[in-house]
């Protein structure tokens, strides 16, 4: 397999087109917009939590297949996920893309994002969707301390 | 100009399989330019304006005579000529420096085409002072929407700054009509050359115009340097932007005069081996036969505009025709992202850029958040724009 052809994996291709959890929420808990200033990317994150849970995630993604691919993964698996849990698999992500770190054995999906290791401009772009739902946990947990 | 278009330049002789389609963003330095710089440092070394020691006195007529060589690439006097980091940094001296002479209430019209190095800098301005802007729109092709000119121009317009060449489109602007128009309302204007400059030597004179910025590293120069031509009248007229050496007459506790232009815009230490290495490519691009290298970019543009739209779901952003424009062409992907697109070209050796190019307004105007582009400059050939079409059909195969 190529480079290229590695790194355009199906599974990225599928996860991207798959566009789990792509939406609007009626209600949401916290939301936050984020931006890639590089190229202009931008992922919206929604979520509505239960007992500090997420019980509901939706995104708006506007970006490349490897941005589109990790908003869809999320929205597969995040559900159910606390704010702990998004932190620890944010930096998985950011520890596979950066160190090629192991693949955890709880999130087996991130190997399809191990060939952008040799692509640090691109690096932002599979992590956007991830700092977004972090920052809307975040937002989140602003507003029902403000309750 | 030799036979070999890409002889003279280091990198592209070191890499003979990169297709180099990226010189909008950054042209390839020529080897004049690097041997320039590198004689400077090694042989005349010394800080300008400052030492009486022959060594400095060596580096100070280094550094004029540089800048008496860009002065002679646009028909300019050399004490118009302003050494600043870049063009973003020429463009925000004259936000600062003219922007000071405005008032609240005061107009500057900006086009939607500008990068936003030529946008930004007035944002600014507006929250500093007041100022109102106007927009020029673009038409569907990118181009300036000059009959909407007139319309847009107020007793109030102090200033009208318009790229000369867009960066996305490639879409060069009628500067005379631009111009006749400002003087209407007796108003300034400023172009944008950032783009221009590497598609051959500008006469600031003909074109009537008052401010002129350029990079160095846009026309087969070095980064870190960058150029302001004003005229002389406007320069004199207009305070320093930032403060520091070699920018004062007399300095006390009590304050300061100012030192004449061009000196009062170059505060600190200059980019001397920079400068120097700006005029020894300028130089050289004097003697080349730009005529013939117009032809010959025209020609690779017309091909990539001709093999590109045969592609299914490719929508080309811009001019259709190849006049009136610089070899630069944008390009849209249906159902693909622009950063795939260039990452899986980047695997056949085609280096371009996918994003917004700094122009989101005018990405806005067509249509598009983010897209491709391939840029030509004069060392590029027919094999180059036949790889980009033949890497742009792979990558849609690559990424469906």
């Amino acid at each position: 397999m190529s480079e290229v052809q590695a790194l355009y994996q199906a599974a990225i291709k599928q996860a991207a087109a798959d566009a789990v959890g792509g939406g609007e929420l009626a209600q949401a808990d916290g939301e936050a917009r984020l931006d890639n200033p590089l190229c202009g990317d931008r992922v919206r994150m929604q979520v509505a939590l239960d007992g500090g849970r997420i019980a509901a995630l939706a995104h708006q993604t506007r970006g490349c297949l490897l941005c589109r691919a990790g908003a869809s993964l999320l929205g597969a698996r995040a559900p159910g996920m606390d704010r702990t849990q998004v932190d620890e698999v944010t930096n998985a992500l950011a520890a596979v893309l950066a160190d090629q770190a192991a693949v955890p054995d709880t999130w087996p999906e991130l190997a399809m994002f191990a060939p952008a290791h040799a692509h640090p401009s691109r690096h932002k772009c599979a992590l956007l969707p991830f700092k977004a739902l972090q920052a809307a946990l975040a937002a989140a947990e602003d507003a029902n301390e403000r309750r | 100009m030799t036979a070999d278009p890409k002889a003279g330049f280091p990198l592209l002789a070191a890499r003979p399989g990169l297709r180099y389609l990226d010189s909008a963003a950054t042209a390839q330095i020529h080897q004049t330019a690097l041997g320039a710089m590198s004689g400077h440092d090694t042989r005349r070394r010394a800080n300008v304006m400052r030492g009486t020691y022959a060594l400095a006195e060596a580096a100070d007529a280094a550094y004029e005579a540089a800048r008496a060589t860009v002065a002679g690439f646009l028909n300019a006097a050399a004490d118009e000529i302003v050494f600043a980091a870049g063009a973003t940094a020429a463009l925000n001296l004259v936000a600062h420096a003219f922007g000071a002479t405005l008032r609240a209430g005061d107009r500057v019209l900006l086009s939607q085409a500008e990068h936003h190095s030529n946008f930004v800098p007035w944002l600014m301005l507006r929250e500093r002072c007041g100022i109102v802007l106007d927009i020029l729109p673009v038409q569907e092709d990118g181009r300036l929407d000059l009959d909407r000119l007139p319309a847009l121009l107020r007793a109030e317009t102090r200033l009208v700054a318009v790229t000369h060449c867009s960066n996305v489109t490639g879409a060069t602007t009628d500067v005379a009509a631009v111009v006749a128009a400002a003087r209407t309302v007796g108003a300034r204007v400023l172009l944008d050359g950032a783009q221009a400059v590497q598609h051959g030597p500008q006469d600031v004179r003909a074109m009537g115009i008052d401010f002129y910025a350029f990079s160095g590293h846009k026309c087969f120069g070095p980064g870190g340097v960058g150029v302001l031509w004003g005229r002389r009248e406007l320069l004199r007229g207009l305070p320093p932007f930032q403060g520091g050496g070699g920018m004062v007459g007399e300095v006390g506790l009590d304050g300061f005069s100012w030192a004449d232009p061009p000196r009062r815009f170059e505060a600190g230490t200059p980019p001397i081996a920079q400068a120097i290495g700006l005029a020894a490519a300028l130089q050289w691009m004097m003697t080349l036969d730009w005529p013939a290298i117009h032809a010959r970019e025209a020609r690779l543009c017309g091909l990539a505009i001709d093999g590109l739209q045969r592609l299914p779901g490719l929508r080309l952003l811009g001019p259709a025709a190849t006049d009136a424009r610089a070899p630069i062409v944008s390009f849209d992907v249906a159902g693909l992202h622009p950063h795939d697109v260039c990452q899986v070209l980047d695997q056949h050796g085609l280096a371009l850029r996918g994003g917004h190019h700094c122009a989101r307004p005018l990405l806005a105007a067509l249509g598009v958040e983010a897209c491709s582009r391939a840029s030509f400059a004069l060392y590029n050939d027919e094999a180059d724009v036949l790889a980009l079409v033949d890497g742009v059909a792979r990558a849609m195969k690559v990424l469906a």
